[in-house]
């Protein structure tokens, strides 16, 4: 009863967990780690439109394109902008004195970006620009309220225009967006920009934890070792107690 | 040949005597249960951070400059470098989760009565021992929960009148966390505690085999020498140190028989374990706090601080009563008189089997209670959560008052004369 | 261990097939272990080949390159070298190149892929030390031979191509690494012709 008791309790603690999130519900980013066609979309539009301020330090390039697919030398001609070696970091030239200066704080290094935050959150804010000309880059954010940086994007996704309705929080009447629509003045469709934003948070959330893939395929074959040597063991123990029962 | 060898390492050093005096001969009760499988189970997650640890200290970097960076570079470009990381972390965890429901176990079947009172503090000493550990190791990766969770328990020390603002000082060895901090936990963290937790553990076993096991109806197996008739002996062949000194009933060898069970409960929990290890290595950000793959930043506070789970109860408390150093002294005490349960409980009869309704009922809300504390103490404040907490703090405090008080006279039910089965 | 008289295969059976399944898991268990050993993604970017402009390398001159943290030389050996070399070839232990000391390509009476430019790894093979250039000066070593290597640390002796002299500690020629002429001028060592 009391063992029942223990395991019931446990299984609700997840439930519990971090119930507070952000005020922004998110959207499902719905990525799929083994879609390397996707890996490979988001890791080109990430080296053309982030790469310039954002870096991902701990990540290196070679690495990267094996993982996802894209041949070494492929990947050396087509997504190494600077020159860099193939086994260096995926990093910038700005300096990061010279980005304080530029966007009142230096672009934050995105290698773990989808592992701070999480996959959902990332997709959410690449959907979640809208324009705002009160702010220094003529756009604000959503899920970031306040953003220090400009809608880099803008050119694929088009002018994205928020309305805002007022709604009561916390007994606060605030003025919330509801709805984002863009003019369609961008290289893409909605649906096209959808799955850009997809690949770009995909690219990220491999980046996040390179070793998720491997991770799991040596874990399925762990479990199922360790099932079989459980089946042995409570054989033998059964076997064994035959003396005391 | 084997045999000869065997008889020249005898000569030598006691290899035999000691393996059968604690293993294939040391009397064992024979109703070991579920819950006899976390003394085990915490030997094996020990092996396993001690392992683990000493592969992560060869690509580690205790700096606070090199740190955060030198776990990534083990995350990615070491080869399992992530592997050896998540058994190291998600071990931490377990090595919680393992020795919560042990001392719980010891809870509810009386271990810590006489004559296990010995036994039970130095149960509680690797348990400070082990929070003292998971707390410096938490440092290392350098990550903002890092920084700000070691920042805040820290200033907890600085609540102690007098001496309190220096002796943080003198701990952090700086203003604030800071390099220097990060190298002594290091030191701390990978020498001189695992130290002196094997040290603890050694004496945890000898005082356990001295006293013997404990079982599930709380009845001793052994009996004074010539009380017990021949044929209710027990029939198997144990070591003549306990057999010279008491008569002994209902027992089994350790070995093969406890050793084959718990390889069964090696076998399940590793399961468990690496499940996590492999799928959810920061199981819901429980194991794992998100904000910890953000390089520390002593100018930037998370917007949400909080301990790895296996604090938050402790913590929760801290939290609960809106006075720095009355929090300080609860959380405090919340350990201590944990300590003290052999001389709380008053009462004759170990096992909850055998002991009042009053008793079961307070163990049961001493249970919720614990685990409302940690969900409060592991999520933001708000003010339901801050008078749950605090009614919880009293409920906390009031399993051991009214253990103490119904202990005194406690009806219970009649202890058998054997064990059950 | 235990006393009870009890039916025996089943058991033995049950114990061997336990003991070894769980040792596979151990082995298993070690993997990770052991292969974190191996050179890591950093070493090897540190480790990845180097290109090498011989385009200023005047004949008979030395330079010195870092490959996988390793000197690699990089010879322009003059006629009159290569000549030497089939002078003394009596006094060497491995004339032929027979010990698989360089890749196919230079296992020839130069050791190299081109007569003139000689790239080796500038370690002896007795214990590591790396040997020193004597350029016109290797006589006094070895007589009637101008040039040639000699290791300050035990004496070793290695000619124009790398080859060990007999008598000496060092066991075998020195080692020649893969690499390959990206142009003229330019040399990569580390990777082979035909593998980029």
């Amino acid at each position: 009863m009391m063992k029942k008791l223990i395991i019931g309790l446990f299984a609700l603690l997840p439930s519990l967990t971090m119930a507070a999130g952000p005020s922004v519900p998110l959207l499902e980013a719905n990525n799929d780690l083994t879609d390397k066609a996707s890996l490979q979309r988001g890791a080109q539009l990430f080296m053309n439109y982030c790469l310039g301020c954002h870096q991902m330090q701990y990540q290196r390039y070679e690495r990267t394109f094996r993982d996802i697919g894209i041949p070494t030398k492929m990947g050396q001609e087509q997504l190494i902008f600077d020159g860099s070696k193939v086994g260096g970091h995926i990093l910038n030239a700005i300096e990061t004195d010279d980005a304080a200066k530029w966007f009142g704080a230096a672009p934050p290094d995105l290698t773990l970006v989808d592992r701070v935050r999480g996959t959902n959150w990332v997709y959410t804010y690449l959907k979640s620009f809208y324009v705002d000309e009160s702010r220094p880059f003529g756009v604000n954010n959503t899920v970031f309220p306040s953003v220090g940086m400009p809608h880099v994007l803008q050119e694929l996704q088009g002018v994205p225009t928020a309305r805002f309705e007022e709604v009561e929080e916390h007994g606060v009447k605030i003025q919330k967006v509801v709805e984002i629509t863009t003019d369609g003045s961008g290289e893409m469709s909605d649906d096209e920009y959808d799955q850009a934003a997809r690949d770009i948070t995909n690219f990220l959330a491999y980046v996040g934890e390179p070793s998720r893939l491997e991770s799991e395929a040596i874990g399925y074959k762990v479990i199922a070792f360790l099932i079989v040597l459980f089946i042995l063991a409570f054989l033998l123990k059964k076997e064994y107690w035959r003396d005391v029962h | 040949m084997f045999g000869s060898i065997i008889d020249w390492i005898d000569q030598r050093i006691p290899m035999t005597r000691v393996w059968n005096m604690h293993i294939a001969q040391y009397p064992a009760p024979k109703n070991f249960n579920f819950w006899y499988f976390f003394g085990s189970l915490a030997m094996l997650v020990l092996v396993n951070q001690i392992v683990t640890g000493i592969w992560l200290t060869m690509n580690y970097v205790p700096s606070a400059e090199g740190a955060f960076a030198s776990i990534e570079y083990i995350m990615r470009d070491v080869e399992y470098g992530w592997l050896l990381r998540y058994l190291h972390s998600t071990g931490a965890s377990a090595f919680f989760v393992v020795v919560y429901l042990h001392m719980f176990r010891g809870m509810i079947y009386g271990s810590y009565q006489k004559p296990r009172e010995l036994l039970w503090l130095f149960g509680m000493f690797i348990f400070l021992a082990l929070m003292a550990e998971a707390f410096m190791g938490y440092l290392l990766p350098w990550g903002q929960m890092s920084f700000w969770g070691a920042q805040v328990i820290i200033s907890l020390f600085g609540a102690i009148p007098v001496i309190g603002p220096e002796l943080t000082e003198w701990i952090r060895g700086d203003y604030v966390i800071s390099g220097a901090t990060l190298n002594r936990f290091f030191a701390l963290h990978v020498i001189a505690l695992p130290l002196v937790l094997v040290i603890l553990i050694f004496l945890h076993i000898i005082a356990l085999h001295e006293v013997g096991s404990n079982n599930p109806d709380g009845v001793e197996i052994k009996r004074k020498k010539g009380s017990v008739a021949e044929e209710d002996k027990a029939k198997f062949k144990f070591h003549e140190y306990y057999t010279n000194k008491k008569d002994i009933v209902d027992a089994i060898p350790f070995h093969p028989y406890y050793t084959v069970k718990d390889i069964v409960g090696v076998v399940g929990f590793l399961i468990l374990f690496c499940w996590v290890v492999f799928f959810a290595p920061a199981m819901g950000g429980f194991f794992l706090e998100a904000p910890n793959f953000e390089a520390a930043n002593p100018l930037k506070t998370p917007e949400h601080i909080f301990p790895v789970w296996y604090f938050t109860p402790f913590y929760a408390i801290l939290r609960a009563i809106p006075d720095k150093l009355l929090g300080v002294v609860a959380m405090g005490a919340s350990i201590v008189v944990l300590a003290l349960l052999p001389w709380i409980d008053r009462g004759n009869v170990k096992s909850i089997r055998y002991r009042c309704g009053m008793h079961k009922l307070n163990i049961a809300q001493f249970v919720v209670t614990f685990i409302i504390l940690g969900w409060v103490g592991a999520t933001p404040q708000t003010d339901f959560k801050t008078i749950l907490s605090q009614i919880t703090t009293v409920t906390y405090f009031m399993f051991f008052v009214l253990l103490f008080v119904y202990s005194k006279n406690e009806k219970t039910k009649p202890v058998p004369e054997r064990l059950t089965k | 261990m235990s006393n009870a008289p009890v039916d025996n295969s089943r058991r033995r059976f049950l114990t061997i097939a336990t003991a070894v399944v769980g040792g596979v898991g151990a082995v298993g268990a070690a993997v990770p272990f052991i292969a974190s050993w191996k050179p890591s993604e950093r070493a090897k970017a540190a480790g990845a080949p180097v290109e090498v402009d011989i385009s200023k390398l005047e004949p008979g001159q030395l330079i010195r390159v870092e490959w996988r943290g390793k000197p690699v030389w990089v010879v322009n050996r003059t006629p009159k070298m290569l000549e030497q070399l089939k002078a003394h070839e009596d006094q060497l232990r491995d004339p032929a190149s027979e010990e698989p000391q360089q890749p196919d390509s230079s296992k020839n009476g130069f050791r190299s892929q081109r007569d003139e430019i000689f790239v080796a790894v500038g370690i002896c093979t007795h214990l590591g030390c790396s040997p020193t250039f004597l350029q016109g000066a290797f006589g006094e070593k070895v007589e009637g031979t101008e040039d040639g290597f000699f290791c300050p640390c035990h004496g070793s002796k290695f000619d124009m191509a790398g080859r060990v002299f007999q008598n000496v500690p060092a066991p075998t020629n020195l080692e020649i690494p893969p690499y390959s002429f990206i142009d003229d001028t330019t040399i990569i060592v580390g990777v082979e012709e035909g593998v980029a």
